[in-house]
Order: structure tokens, then sequence, then C-alpha cells
């Protein structure tokens, strides 16, 4: 059975050789990677596997709701602090708090300023190293790399040769000294890499200087959280009270001088994205740009649930200023409102997952959701359980389920946000893809690419960088017509709650649509369950045969040289994957069923 | 081919003065105070960069993403001229068989001289095979790699204690480095914190490569430096504490005056940490300064200690000498009503120094 046509369109050939990619580095967690790839170097067949679990949805089990936020803010460190908001508002949905309009600005500033970092880092530190070459950049001529910085990018301050000649004279001795750090063993000679020497040293350059600046992006969240990775935050507000002219202000979280440190982040974020990481995306993508394979199902099947409320407690489509819905079966004209409520609507399967269902054939909501681990590699996998050779697709092969929107594989993320709002006719958002596609000399369905991916993430960073912007101007008029509350504690004392409830918490992470569902019972949680980005993203094959986005856009890639996975870490890394995040579900002791039954 | 921190730094176009200026900056991130700089000088002028192989468990990467935000000395500045980074699966260029390469390579070039950095921890259920690398249990690797190692640092609470996802009923015996069987007898630095900060995980290994060995350890294996104080000992909303001023509830009248955070669930009369000294980001701020209690994400089984918002309720007397050991194994408790025995002595010190004044 060497050839198989899956439901969404595409066809899988086990015939080529096998290479396995594990461990798929540069990515948050762990993950494995094996592709068949045929004689001409095409890509037929590729299957993706988490490889880690933590089970954090068990231990959250009688927890207090209040403190949820902590646990599964420990989910992912990487995209810090959007579990933690996601959890918080659906305790607050269960519970039915309002929340305070500075708390809606303070937390909208504190998700803004994630996708904004994550973004940055994702593509300066874990995504570049796919198309810049380091090596090669020790050949660059640094007047060359001035003109073409001072071209792209005339407002930079730092372009002089002289700049580009330090940068290059400190990693030459680097490099020269024999102890390469990270890029040790990278793939420089493989002719995937295409930059000419003075744009890799141009961007090799914004690696480090994008090292340097992505720890200021985040002091906002040390402002408002305390402290990053991973600050704090409140059911019911946020924790940091305002103070601005009273009694002690100096001591308060809050104060005149913690706003003007925010304004003063807020703007430079603002500058080095439009001056360094546009503009590179831009430069780097027009020597790219005939490489547009990975668009696996992005223009075919796309989720998005929407985030950034504009008013606070607000959570309809039409005020969540990041759109909301779901497209499918490559019909760009329609897009389908999405109910996270809806039992038929989003369901995890698990027929090659490694946990146990009742019936393999059923997807589950994930209110009705079972966890039952179930380490089996099948018949016919190559290795020993504990020394895998080759995994077996046919049979369970991840630690990640495989959900569906009404049954469809969906790609969620940077990208599948973008395309919702461009079919939705999203301004901003439209404005920025035509302007890219018309720097690139590029038609539409070039967005459906690895290229597009990449090229979505650097836009929403960009307008992400812009909108914490116009939260903070919300927050200090909101302040200055006299109302400076940032907390609504009325109905958080548990003692107060119905013995029964249930809630449902969403956002955008910066790898796409995250939901959390929380059962709470006498106060306590009863049940917690998390349908995260990497999941839908990294899903294994349901029922049906369905191949998830990464699978999907390896398939038909073309690669320079099998051994090398330069092309493979290309695709998979433009989904930012988060292998933490996707699966952390989990039983007890390798044999206690949970199974709770919401409804 | 080995070359000193002070060579690197001097290549790379760094002035002698901004070098002596970086010790200086260096010494008192560790707390040595300005006759330490030369020693410092002296030390990375003679010195070559040691490999570091940091491998990754089960974990969520916090505290990669908290080391890069070291405002001094710069992560790029460690990475380029401190330490030979050259396993660390978050960043290398490499994948799958050429990333693994690496490790067999570093272990044949450097056996016993290579730092072995750890970020999470290892699950034992399962056959280890709820955390895969290369298609074994990342266990095997972390006890192999362990073996060859000159010391172990165990970044963060995850290395150090087993963290969140060892928290009841610990699903996956997620298990913290120095409890894993068959890890290497070989000295293990905790370094606590989820994650831990930044400057610290910075300053811990600019310690080692200067002073060219371990910094002195609790009992509890944790640097002393950065851990022998708890929170609230340097908390800037002590004297409120001391004085009866407390947030009752977020976002009230006391909130806004930065009042003691005790009665809300603050854990920091038991958590050890540098946070209310140090601080986060730079010196930025910390959990309390930014309204929220401290929730204890140093300490050994913090997750386990009680509701977060829950005020601690046996912690003893007003000294600050309190015995780590014994304050770290107490727990938070619901008090249904009553103002717990270490804020209602307080209220009654304060009434005390001030008489009948108010």
């Amino acid at each position: 059975m060497a050839i198989i046509n899956t439901p969404n369109g595409f066809t899988l050939d086990t015939s080529g050789q096998r290479y396995v990619v594990d461990p798929i580095t540069r990515i948050e967690g762990h993950m494995r990677i094996e592709t068949n790839i045929d004689s001409d170097n095409i890509i037929r067949n590729a299957v993706s596997t988490g490889t880690m679990w933590r089970g954090l949805e068990v231990i959250l089990k009688g927890r207090d709701p209040r403190d949820a936020w902590a646990f599964v803010q420990r989910i992912c460190g990487v995209c810090t602090g959007t579990h933690a908001l996601t959890s918080v508002r659906a305790v607050e949905d269960a519970v039915g708090i309002d929340i305070p309009e500075n708390a809606n600005s303070i937390r909208n500033i504190m998700q803004l300023s994630l996708q904004i970092h994550d973004h940055l880092v994702h593509f300066y530190h874990l995504h570049a190293l796919d198309w810049v070459n380091p090596i090669n950049a020790m050949k660059a001529d640094p007047k060359a790399t001035s003109a073409l910085q001072q071209k792209i990018s005339p407002h930079h301050p730092m372009s002089s040769p002289g700049y580009f000649r330090d940068v290059q004279t400190r990693v030459r001795k680097f490099l020269e000294s024999g102890q390469l750090g990270p890029f040790k063993n990278g793939y420089w000679t493989n002719p995937a890499y295409k930059l000419p020497p003075e744009a890799d040293l141009m961007a090799l350059t914004h690696y480090l200087e994008a090292l340097d600046f992505q720890k200021e992006i985040m002091t906002t969240r040390t402002i408002f959280g305390g402290k990053d990775t991973h600050p704090n935050w409140l059911v019911g507000g946020v924790p940091c009270a305002i103070n601005i002219d009273g009694d002690l202000a100096a001591g308060a979280p809050i104060n005149m001088e913690r706003l003007n440190y925010v304004q003063g982040v807020v703007d430079r974020t603002i500058t080095f994205i439009d001056n360094v990481y546009i503009p590179d995306i831009l430069a780097i993508g027009s020597f790219y740009k005939t490489w547009l394979y990975g668009g696996g199902i992005s223009g075919k099947s796309v989720l998005a649930y929407g985030d950034i409320p504009d008013k606070a407690n607000d959570y309809s489509a039409s005020n969540l200023m990041m759109p909301q819905g779901a497209i499918i079966n490559g019909d760009l004209t329609k897009v389908h409102p999405i109910d996270l409520r809806d039992p038929e609507e989003i369901q995890e399967f698990a027929p090659h997952s490694w946990y146990k269902y009742e019936d393999d054939s059923k997807g589950l909501h994930p209110w009705d959701g079972t966890t039952v681990p179930n380490y089996d590699l099948g018949p016919n996998f190559k290795g020993t359980k504990t020394n895998i050779i080759n995994l077996d697709e046919n049979a369970r092969y991840s630690w990640v389920k495989a959900p569906r929107w009404k049954g469809h594989a969906m790609e969620v993320g940077p990208l599948a946000r973008y395309v919702v709002g461009y079919v939705q006719g999203h301004e901003e958002w439209t404005e920025q893809i035509k302007f890219v596609l018309k720097t690139l000399d590029l038609p539409v369905e070039a967005l459906f690419s690895t290229l597009g991916r990449t090229a979505a993430r650097a836009m929403e960073a960009q307008w992400a960088a812009h909108k914490q912007k116009y939260f903070l101007e919300k927050l200090i008029r909101t302040i200055k017509n006299g109302d400076s509350s940032t907390a609504n504690m009325e109905k958080v004392d548990p003692k107060t709650w119905p013995s029964e409830i249930k809630g449902v918490g969403f956002s955008e992470a910066p790898r796409g649509a995250l939901g959390h569902w929380i059962k709470i019972k006498n106060t306590r949680i009863d049940n917690y369950q998390c349908v995260v980005p990497s999941t839908w993203n990294a899903s294994p094959r349901d029922n049906e045969g369905n191949i998830g986005a990464f699978e999907a856009s390896l398939m038909n890639t073309k690669v320079e040289r099998p051994e090398e996975p330069v092309e493979i870490l290309r695709n998979i890394h433009s989904f930012d994957p988060c292998m933490a995040c996707s699966t952390h579900v989990m039983s007890e002791e390798g044999e206690e069923i949970v199974s709770v039954k919401v409804r | 081919m080995h070359e000193t921190f002070y060579e690197v730094m001097r290549r790379q176009g760094i002035t002698r003065r901004s070098f002596l200026k970086y010790c200086s900056l260096a010494a008192a991130a560790l707390g040595l105070g300005p006759s330490f700089a030369p020693t410092i000088a002296h030390a990375m002028e003679t010195k070559p960069r040691i490999p570091v192989l940091w491998l990754h468990g089960l974990e969520c990467t916090c505290c990669s993403e908290s080391f890069i935000r070291s405002a001094h000395p710069l992560a790029k500045d460690v990475i380029l001229s401190m330490i030979s980074l050259d396993y660390d699966d978050t960043i290398m260029a490499a994948a799958g068989q050429q990333a693994e390469a690496i490790i067999e390579e570093t272990i044949e070039k450097y056996d016993g001289n290579f730092i072995l950095a750890v970020e999470g921890n290892a699950p034992l259920n399962q056959d280890g095979m709820s955390c895969i690398i290369a298609g074994k249990p990342f266990v095997e690797q972390l006890t192999h790699v362990s073996k060859h190692a000159k010391a172990i640092i165990s970044w963060g609470s995850c290395a150090s204690w087993g963290c969140v996802q060892a928290a009841r009923p610990n699903p996956t015996r997620a298990t913290p480095t120095h409890m894993v069987p068959g890890i290497a007898d070989k000295p293990i630095i905790k370094v606590p914190g989820c994650p831990p900060i930044a400057e610290v995980m910075t300053a811990v290994i600019t310690y080692i490569l200067t002073f060219e060995k371990l910094p002195s350890l609790d009992r509890q294996g944790r640097p002393k430096m950065f851990y022998s104080q708890r929170i609230h000992d340097k908390c800037y909303r002590r004297p409120h504490f001391d004085a009866g001023q407390f947030v009752e509830e977020f976002d009230d009248e006391g909130a806004k005056k930065g009042y003691c955070l005790y009665k809300v669930g603050c854990k920091g009369p038991t958590t050890y940490n540098a946070c209310s000294t140090i601080r986060w980001n730079g010196g930025l701020s910390f959990p309390i300064q930014a309204g929220h209690p401290c929730i204890g994400c140093s300490e050994d089984g913090f997750w386990d200690k009680g509701d977060f918002y829950e005020r601690l309720t046996d912690i003893h007397g007003f000294g600050i000498e309190a015995n780590a050991d014994e304050i770290g194994g107490t727990a938070a408790k619901v008090v249904a009503g009553a103002t717990a025995v270490h804020a209602g002595a307080s209220v009654v010190k304060r009434v005390m120094q001030k008489g009948d004044a108010e």
C-alpha cells in the first residue's frame, strides 16, 4: 500500500527512502519528523510526532480555579502569559465576572507584547538560520552591507560600514576559534541558502541586534506583571493597582514613572519592528520568493478564534481586533462563524495518538474529553519501545491528539489569522498584505506558503506594536477620566459561587487559536482541558486519514540534500512549533483513567 | 585552540577600559564589591571558553527565555565570548543526527571539562518515553552526558525540584536532576525559580568561569550568594508588614499604596530568592512591586503548599535568620477569619512601639 489519497487532498507515497529528523531543534519542546523522499528528492510522505507530554490538566484537578492561571502558564515559557490570560478568561466566563476597562487595556498590552516578542525571537533566533548563512556572511564587503541596509531601511541608525565590519570581525574571530557554539554542524554548504554575502551579514547583525532588543520588549510585562518570563495575572482583573497622584504613589505598582517607562518601550518597539524586522523580511523574502513550498492546508482550511477585545468583557467577533472565523474546503469567499461551546464543532480525535479512546472513530469536545495514555507503537514500527528507528504512521505515532473543526484538519496561527482577516476585509491587515505582496511582486496565492507564513508573522508583529500604543493611550485616557480601577473582586471569592459552573476562555496565542475549557465543582477545578495551537498544527492523522498542517506543509517540497534537513526545518519552523503546549495532556501514573463527563 | 574572554573581547574591538568596567559591573552583580574586579579581570584574561551542553527535558523553556533577557551580561556576550554553547536544542542551527553528533564530539574532546546545564527534568514513567530525544528516552541522554561533565547546573525549578509537572499527582514521574537514577556523582548547582532571574543565571555562570570554582552552596544545593535570604527580608514593603498595613483585597486602598501583600497570600516570608534585591529584568521590578503576592516559585514543591491566595499561617517570629529547611516546609493553610500569628504579632509590635499615639 504505497499510495494513499487523503480526504483533504494529498497523495501520500511511502515508496521513497525514509529519513528521520529527531530532534527537530530551534522549537519549543521536542518533536520528530519522518519523511519519505523519492528519487527526485521530493517529499512524498510526512509524519509529525510530538515526543513529550507532561500532564498539567490532571494536576489541575481539585485546585483553586483562581490559581489555574499560574499552572497553565507553565505549559509554555515561550508563549508565556497567553495560557494564563486564557485561563483567567475561562474562570471569569464560568463565574460571570466583568473586569474593569483598565484591566482589559493592560491585558491587551501584555498579550500584544507577547505577539511582538515571540514573533521577533522566532524569526531571528529560531527561524533565520534556515535562510541565513553566518559563514557566508564572512565573505561580505561591509560597505555593500551598509549600502543594502541604507537602501532597505534608511531610518535605522546602525548602518555604517564600520558597524558591519565590527560585527563581521567579532563573528569571524568567534568562528575562527573553532568553538562554533550554536552554529556548529549547521548546513552551511547546502545550496538551499540563497542570500548574497552582504545580505547574510546584515541578517546576522540583526540576529545579534534583535537578541539585545528582545529583552526590552517584554519589560512592559515586568511593569504590569512583576517579572518576565511568567508574569503574574489575576482572576477579576490585573494585580497592578494604579496610583498616579495619591499618597505613596511612588511605591504603587503603576504610577507616572511606570507609565512613562512603558511609553518608552512601546515607542522603541514600534521603531525596531518598522526599521529592522519588516525591512529584513522583505529583503530576505526577495531572495527566496521563488521558494513557495510549505503551503500545506493554509489555502484550504484555516481557523481563528479572535482576540484583543477593544472594550472590556465583550468577546463577540465584532469587538475583537484580531478576527474570528473558519475557512474550509479552500472556499476563500466565505468565513464561517465558530462556537467554542458547540459539542459538534471542536473535537479531538486520537486514533493515531498515544491515547486510548472508547471509540477511535469518534471525536470528543473538550468539555467531554478523556485522556488515557496508551504508548503503543503498533506491530510494524522499527526498533524497540525505547529506541525507535522508524515509526509506523498507520498505528499510533504521537503524543499529540488530532483536533478537528467540524471534521476538518485546520491550520492556525498568524497566516491563518491573516487569511481570515483578508477574506473578511480587515482593513489594516489587508493594507499590510497588499504592501508586502506589491513590494515582493507576488500574487496573493503566494501567501499560502512557508514564506507567506513567515511574512504574516512579521506583519502581525508590526500591527501588534502599533496596537500596544492604542491600548496604552486608552489606559491613560481612562485614568484621566477618573477611573483607575484595575480589578473587580466582587465575585472572585469562591464561597459565593454556585456549586457547579463551567466556562470557556479563548485567545490568539502567537502560534494560533487557543482555548481552555473549565468545569468547577464546589469551588474547586473538576475538569480542565486545553486545545492549543500546536495541537492543531502538529496534529497526526485522524480517523478519516486527513493529515494535519505540519505534515501537509512538507508534502511535495523539494529538498537539496535529503540527509541535511534544511527544507524540513524551514517548513516546520514557519509554524513556530510549541510542543510543550501541544502535548501536555495526560493521566496519572500511566494507568489511571481520567474520564470526566462535563455535559 | 583556546582563547580567553579578554582576548575575545579585545579582538571584538572592546577597549581595555570597557573591559575593566565590565569586570567591575560583574563584581557588583555577584555582590562581591569593587575589590574583586581585578580578580575577575585576571581570570577573564587567562581562561578559555568552556563548553556547555544545555539539555532540555520536560519543561516549558521559561529558563531559556529568562536567560536571553539578561541585562548584564547580555546573552549575546555570554554566548559569543564567555562560554561555548555547543548544544542547546532551542537555538542550535543543527538538527537531528548532526545535533546529536555534537554531544559525542564534545564528550570526546572535553571529557570531564564541560558544564552540563539541565533545563526541565526527566520523566521515569512510560519507560521514560514521555520525553523522547532521537528516538530514545531523555533520561538516557541526561545520565550519559552527566558521566562526562565537570559539573551540572540544574536550571530552574523543574531541574532543581520537579516543578509543575511534578506537582501532585506527578503523572509522568518527572524527576529532578539530582534524584534521577544513574545520574553521575558530580557537583550539582541548583538555580531554582520558575524561571530563575536572568541576571542570577548569568552571574552563576560568570562566577564559575571567573573563580574557577563552584559557588558556595547551601544545604539544599543553591548558591548562597542569591538564595540565602527570604524575599520578605529585603522586601521594600516590609515596613508595611511591620506596621500592620496590609492589602486586604486587590485594588483596594492598600494595594494602591503599596502595602504588604501578606494577607492576600504572599509567600515572600518563606521563599528564598533574590527577587527583592536583584529584582527582575535588569532590576526593573519584581512580583510584589507589581502588586501580586509572591507565589514562592523557587521553593521545593511550591505548587503543593496550599492555594496561592491563602495566607501563610505558620511563619516564625520576626527575625530574618530562620533556618531554610524549617521555613521551606511551611505550608499555607486556610484560616477562617483569623489574622495569622505573625501579622497579628506585628500589629501588637506596632502598637507597643507607638504607644497610645494612634
